[in-house]
């Protein structure tokens, strides 16, 4: 059974190893993945801890259904506090990580304390040893798996990894399992570097026995003909996330030049069908690949079309790689974006904060705030696609003023350079915004503005909201499984009922967070994909639990809650602009330059977005400072943590 | 007409979910383990392979076994293990050229491919056709279309200017 999965707590000071059952009581009240991991490191933590210190508590996760027969639950979820943000870390890769966790019998790893040199874990049915990993100091990601596998003598073994950068404590080192899959915002690779934990790598052939086998396989046919039936899904598995990059920065809803323009003029080589010729030609016609039992297969595969890494083999690009080596810095060569994605995955980086610092940077040296001296020569201009490489190697080796300053993160880098170099830091909770530009769209700029693990568009973006549905579609879909009756509007430039559909959409994704499922297989991208009702049936064949769809919601919530408690205790506050629910200046000063018609010319409205962020709370049953009231927090049953179940 | 498992593994996009539909269909557990098909993949080449039983003419597997409890099912045209025969030395697994007999560790018993009598669940579900279930007289010529696509391809782009032709 899925639910007879194991939690392991795992002191890497002492090098000790405990594993515990997970009581049903604690699975029905957080169900799995993200949701049981925010309860545990909330109980797990003391308060004010450094986020680099033995006393951080990194938590890895499989979702409740990784490895049943459900489609798309590949994702693996690390938490930990954020040594970027010092608020929630907390990041979801998609690959094999998470089923093979499964079954090797464990669902959650509570990992303490730090080892005196580097070590891996090796999990294998039910038992977890340290292991010495001196031998793969210094690899990259795809070195370090490879020669686990070779060590181990089994190819079949699933590693999530560090590279470089995690081990030199970049604060955004991401970690990575197969060649692109990345938990890649917050800085865990950072967490686990701080540990002198090099490689989590498991291998499991143990049954999850299947509550009810042939309904479950009979309703996942169903579930896959909704997923694959949705144009989204189709496009998807033709050109990956790129197409997104494409349709949106056609629009004008791409950040350019670090948030000075808002398209990439003359993309071409840059666009998802150019990106789709050079992935046909170094690959073949079926280039498309997948995780886990899912068939939306949204991952690219290329080999390097030309350049000093010509012929290397990867995957992607995604959307973020698009952002930080073309539209960002304002470049624009199909080589300079497949070699700097290439170079990401292999330090273990996430492309979308280097990508954001490096575009910074060159705004800084554009404005002379930073100048040839800090740059050490380097001609860190717009559009200069060497310099841009160049810095990349710099951050994750962190080699040189500027490289080692940037590795830090934007604000503590913004307090080194001084001047007024914070005004052009495009960030939310000291984490940078994904290269997308949410001033002609209220919902989504309110999204990033709350999210939890700081500026992000996985935590609530409520993506739908650009396709103009019917009012009556909206309701629809908003209305359940919570009855709601308020404002709802269908135009993407409206502060109406916004509110509350970033609050649907925070629960909607905590659930399948909490579940493994990949986002692409809810109501993100595609109005007709699964949510909340699907879900539980899925629960039910493959698990036998029974919830109802308001209780699925209400266990989102709850978690939600939890994240936010976590965020509270370490000091968010919105009168620090450091820690707030609020966008940075240029949102509401600066008005979009390119585009379409609806986009040119917007901005944010300070006054309706504090109202927006006012109802959002009290959807919430949170005050006016955004802290859950003591009725909500009892209606959730969180009133007494930490509670310490487990 | 007998019908075959047709493998393209070039559609393969390795999402594994034929191993889980296997072992759930044939012992209401999700377990790669136990699947009759599985997927080799050479990861550094982006290269994902189905592997399962070719259910052949002349089986090793059935010739050597020593308690003759490998034969051919004649209803659905696929070799079957009588389990009341077997006596699990696993020579079989041996013999195979293609690693289509399995062996489970946990019910010590050897398995394969069944076809899942007539109706191969691993087809139903890849959704791309790297695994499909023909007539056995289209095997052949439906290699020899693909070829011809390659041939027009590399025709293509040796003599750009002729694409007219084709069109």
């Amino acid at each position: 059974m899925a639910l007879n999965r194991k939690i392991a707590y795992i002191d890497l000071s002492k090098g000790s190893v405990e594993i515990r059952s997970i009581p049903l009581n604690v699975r029905k009240k957080f169900l799995g993945g993200r949701g049981l991991d925010a309860y545990l490191l909330y109980n797990h933590t003391e308060k004010g801890c450094d986020p680099l210190s033995p006393d951080n508590v990194l938590i890895v996760s499989a979702g409740l259904l990784s490895g049943t027969c459900a489609s798309a639950t590949a994702r693996t979820h690390f938490m930990a506090k954020s040594p970027l943000t010092r608020l929630i870390g907390s990041s979801n890769m998609g690959g094999f990580f998470a089923p093979e966790l499964a079954w090797a019998g464990f669902h959650h790893l509570v990992i303490k304390g730090k080892a005196k040199k580097p070590v891996f874990l090796w999990i294998h049915n039910g038992e977890i040893e340290i292991r010495d990993a001196e031998f793969l100091w210094g690899k990259t990601t795809t070195e370090t798996q490879w020669a686990i596998r070779e060590a181990l003598g089994d190819e079949e073994i699933k590693s999530a990894v560090i590279g470089p950068a995690g081990e030199n404590l970049v604060r955004y080192a991401n970690v990575i399992t197969g060649f692109k899959n990345a938990a890649g915002r917050t800085g865990m690779g950072c967490v686990m570097g701080s540990k002198n934990l090099k490689a989590i790598s498991v291998r499991g052939t143990m049954d999850i026995k299947i509550a009810h086998p042939m309904d479950a396989l009979g309703y996942n046919k169903k579930f896959i003909e909704q997923i694959t039936k949705a144009k989204v899904s189709q496009t998807q598995g033709k050109l990956g996330t790129p197409f997104i990059w494409g349709a949106t920065n056609s629009w004008g809803g791409v950040r350019t030049r670090n948030f000075q323009y808002n398209q990439l003029e003359y993309a071409d080589e840059v666009e998802p069908e150019s990106i789709d010729e050079v992935a046909t030609k170094t690959i073949g016609p079926y280039h498309m690949t997948g995780c886990f039992a899912c068939q939306v297969h949204c991952r690219g595969q290329y080999r390097i079309p030309s350049g000093p890494y010509k012929g290397v083999y990867d995957e992607g690009p995604e959307y973020t790689s698009i952002g930080a080596f073309c539209s960002e810095p304002d470049c624009r060569s199909i080589e300079t974006l497949l070699t700097g994605n290439h170079l990401v995955n292999q330090y273990g980086v996430d492309n979308l904060e280097i990508g954001s610092l490096i575009s910074w940077a060159m705004e800084l040296y554009e404005k002379g705030i930073i100048t040839d001296k800090e740059t050490e020569g380097l001609d860190l201009r717009f559009g200069n696609d060497e310099a841009l490489l160049e810095m990349v190697h710099r951050i994750c080796n962190r080699r040189g003023w500027l490289g080692n300053v940037l590795a830090d993160g934007g604000i503590p880098a913004a307090k080194k350079i001084g001047k007024d170099s914070i005004k052009y830091l495009v960030h939310v909770k000291g984490m940078q915004n994904l290269h997308s530009d949410e001033r002609p769209t209220p919902a989504l700029a309110l999204g990033i503005a709350t999210a939890t693990r700081g500026s992000d568009h996985l935590r609530s973006r409520p993506a739908i909201d650009l396709y103009h549905l019917p009012e009556p579609v909206l309701r629809k879909i908003y209305s359940n499984p919570i009855p709601y009756d308020g404002p709802l509007s269908s135009e993407h430039t409206s502060y109406e009922g916004k509110a509350w559909m970033v609050f649907w959409q925070e629960n909607c994704y905590m659930a399948v967070d909490c579940l493994g499922i990949c986002k692409y297989h809810t109501l993100f991208l595609g109005a007709t994909l699964p949510n909340f009702e699907e879900w539980t049936k899925v629960i039910y064949y493959n698990t036998g639990l029974e919830f109802t769809p308001q209780e699925l919601w209400e266990i989102a919530e709850r978690c939600y809650n939890i994240e936010r408690l976590f965020n509270l205790r370490e000091g968010q506050r919105n009168d620090d602009p450091e820690k707030c629910d609020w966008l940075v200046d240029r949102y509401f000063d600066e008005p979009c330059l390119r585009g379409a018609p609806d986009v040119i010319g917007a901005k944010i409205d300070r006054e309706r977005f504090k109202k927006m962020l006012d109802e959002y709370y009290q959807h919430h049953g949170w005050d006016e400072n955004g802290v859950p009231t003591e009725e909500t927090l009892k209606r959730l049953g969180i009133d007494n943590e930490p509670s310490h179940l487990l | 007409m007998e019908k075959v498992l047709l493998i393209d593994y070039e559609k393969c996009t390795g999402c594994r979910l034929c191993e889980l539909v296997c072992s759930v269909v044939h012992d209401g557990v999700s377990n790669p383990e136990r699947s009759r098909i599985r997927i080799i993949k050479k990861e550094e080449e982006g290269f994902y392979i189905p592997v399962t039983c070719r259910q052949c003419e002349d089986a090793p597997c059935m010739n050597v076994c020593p308690v003759k409890a490998i034969s051919r099912d004649e209803d659905h045209d696929f070799v079957k293990i009588d389990y009341d025969l077997c006596i699990g030395c696993r020579s079989c697994v041996m013999v195979c050229p293609f690693g289509g007999m399995n062996y489970n560790p946990i019910e010590r018993k050897v398995f394969k491919c069944d076809l899942c009598g007539g109706d191969p669940q691993c087809v139903r579900f890849c959704e791309v056709k790297a695994i499909d279930f023909v007539d056995a007289d289209r095997v052949s010529l439906l290699k020899k279309r693909k070829t011809a696509d390659k041939v027009l391809i590399s025709r293509k782009e040796i003599f750009p200017s002729s694409q007219e032709v084709y069109i």
